[in-house]
C-alpha cells in the first residue's frame, strides 16, 4: 500500500516536469522522494517514544529474558522506522531494497558464529585457567 | 511522421512505461541492461553501497564486541553505573547516554525535513535544517568528547584496563564510540559544505563539485541524509547491545 503511493508520487513528479522522455532513458528523470512533512514528524515522535521506552528498560532495572527481549523489540522497531522512512526504503524498488538488505541479514550467520566460538572460549578458559569457575 | 499511414500505432512517447512489481520486478530490473537500480541517480546507489560496507565494518566491531564479552571470565563493568551521572545529588543511570540518544535523532529528524524542502528546491529551510543536523551532530561529538574525558580521568578506564573488571570493556568502547564518533565527526564537515553549496545557489545553477567537478543537483541532499541516518542507525545498535545489555 505504501509502496503503491510512493510509485504515485514518482509519476504524479514525472509527469509534471513534462519530460519529452525517449524511451530508454525514460526513468533518469524521475527526480527524488517526495512526501509530505507530517510523516517525518511522526516518525520522529515514534523514534522518540521508543527511545523512552529503552532508556526506561535499564532506569527500572529490568532483567532477563524481558530485558534482553524489549531491548531488541524497540532497537528493530526503531532501525525500521529510520530505514524505512527517513532513508526512504519503503519506497524504493525491491531491486535496491533487497541488494542492501539481504547481505546484511546474512551477517546472522557471523553472529551465530560469533556466539558459538565465544561459548568455547569460556569453556576453555574455565577448564585450563580458571580454577572453579565452571 | 505517420500521417501516410491508414492505420497508425499509437505511440505513447510522454508516459514511462510501468515497472514490473515484486519478484519479476527484482529479475527484469537486474537483468536489463545499463542499470539494475532503477528511479535512483547512480550517486545514491553507489551511497547504499558505501553504506552497505560500512555496516559491515559495524557489525564486525559489535560481533567482536560479543564475543569478547561472552568470553571474558572476568565480570564486566556495569554500563548503567559507569555511565551514570549525578544530578542534584543524586545517581541517574545513562543519562548523558539518553540525551545523547535523544539529540542524534532529533538531528536525523531534520536532515529528514532538509531532504524535502531540498526537492521543493527550497533553499532557506533546507539550508537552516542542514544547518540545525550540524550543530546537533557536533553537539553529539562533544558530549561524547565529555563522555571520554569522564572516562578516562575519573573511572581510570584504558583501552588494556580498568578497575572495575573486565580488561577487554576499554578496548571494545574506545574501539566502537570512536568509530563512530568519527562517522559524525565527518557527517557534520560535510553537512557544513552541503549546506553552503545550498546556500550559496550551487544545486540550482549547477555549479560543478570542487572535488568531482560534477553538477550541482538537490539529489546530494538526500544522498548526504542516508549517510547522517545511517549514522543515527548505528547509533540505535550500539546504545541497544553496548550500554543496556
Amino acid at each position: 500500500m505504501a509502496h503503491a503511493e510512493g510509485q504515485q508520487h514518482a509519476h504524479a513528479h514525472a509527469q509534471g516536469q513534462q519530460h519529452a522522455h525517449v524511451e530508454g532513458q525514460q526513468h533518469a528523470h524521475v527526480e527524488g522522494q517526495q512526501h509530505p512533512i507530517g510523516i517525518y514528524l511522526k516518525i520522529w515522535a515514534l523514534l522518540f517514544v521508543l527511545s523512552t521506552a529503552s532508556y526506561l528498560v535499564d532506569y527500572f532495572h529490568f532483567q532477563g529474558y524481558l530485558r534482553w527481549f524489549l531491548i531488541i523489540v524497540f532497537m528493530l522497531l526503531k532501525a525500521g522506522l529510520i530505514v524505512a522512512v527517513f532513508m526512504h526504503m519503503m519506497w524504493e524498488r525491491l531491486a535496491l531494497l533487497y541488494a542492501i538488505l539481504v547481505p546484511t541479514l546474512l551477517l546472522m550467520v557471523l553472529l551465530g558464529i560469533g556466539a558459538l566460538e565465544a561459548d568455547y572460549t569460556f569453556f576453555s578458559r574455565g577448564v585450563f585457567f580458571v580454577k572453579g569457575l565452571l | 511522421m505517420a500521417q501516410h499511414m491508414t492505420q497508425a500505432i499509437p505511440a505513447n512517447t510522454v508516459k514511462p512505461l510501468p515497472l514490473p512489481e515484486g519478484v519479476s520486478g527484482i529479475v527484469s530490473d537486474w537483468s536489463s541492461d545499463q542499470r539494475a537500480f532503477k528511479n535512483v541517480p547512480w550517486g545514491k546507489a553507489m551511497m547504499w553501497i558505501f553504506l552497505l560496507s560500512d555496516t559491515f565494518i559495524f557489525s564486525s566491531f559489535l560481533i567482536s564486541y560479543m564475543t569478547v564479552r561472552m568470553s571474558a571470565t572476568e565480570p564486566w563493568p556495569n554500563p548503567s553505573e559507569v555511565f551514570a551521572l549525578t544530578l542534584f545529588g543524586k545517581s541517574v543511570p545513562l543519562l548523558l547516554i539518553a540525551i545523547m540518544t535523544f539529540v542524534l535523532i532529533s538531528s536525523s529528524g531534520t536532515m529528514a525535513m532538509a531532504v524535502k524542502f531540498g526537492y521543493e528546491k527550497n533553499k532557506k529551510m533546507t539550508f537552516i535544517l542542514l544547518l540545525i543536523t550540524a550543530a546537533l551532530g557536533a553537539t553529539f561529538v562533544g558530549m561524547q568528547a565529555f563522555e571520554w574525558t569522564k572516562l578516562i580521568l575519573e573511572e581510570g578506564v584504558r583501552p588494556w584496563g580498568n578497575p572495575m573488571g573486565a580488561a577487554q570493556f576499554g578496548s571494545v568502547f574506545f574501539m566502537i564510540t570512536g568509530f563512530h564518533g568519527t562517522h559524525v565527526s565527518i557527517g557534520v564537515i560535510f553537512l557544513i559544505i552541503v549546506a553552503i553549496k545550498v546556500l550559496r545557489g550551487d544545486l540550482d545553477n549547477e555549479r560543478p563539485g570542487f572535488m568531482t567537478g560534477r553538477k550541482g543537483k538537490y539529489e546530494i541532499v538526500e544522498i548526504m541524509g542516508l549517510y547522517w541516518h545511517f549514522v543515527d542507525l548505528v547509533w540505535v545498535f550500539i546504545f541497544a547491545v553496548f550500554y543496556l545489555w
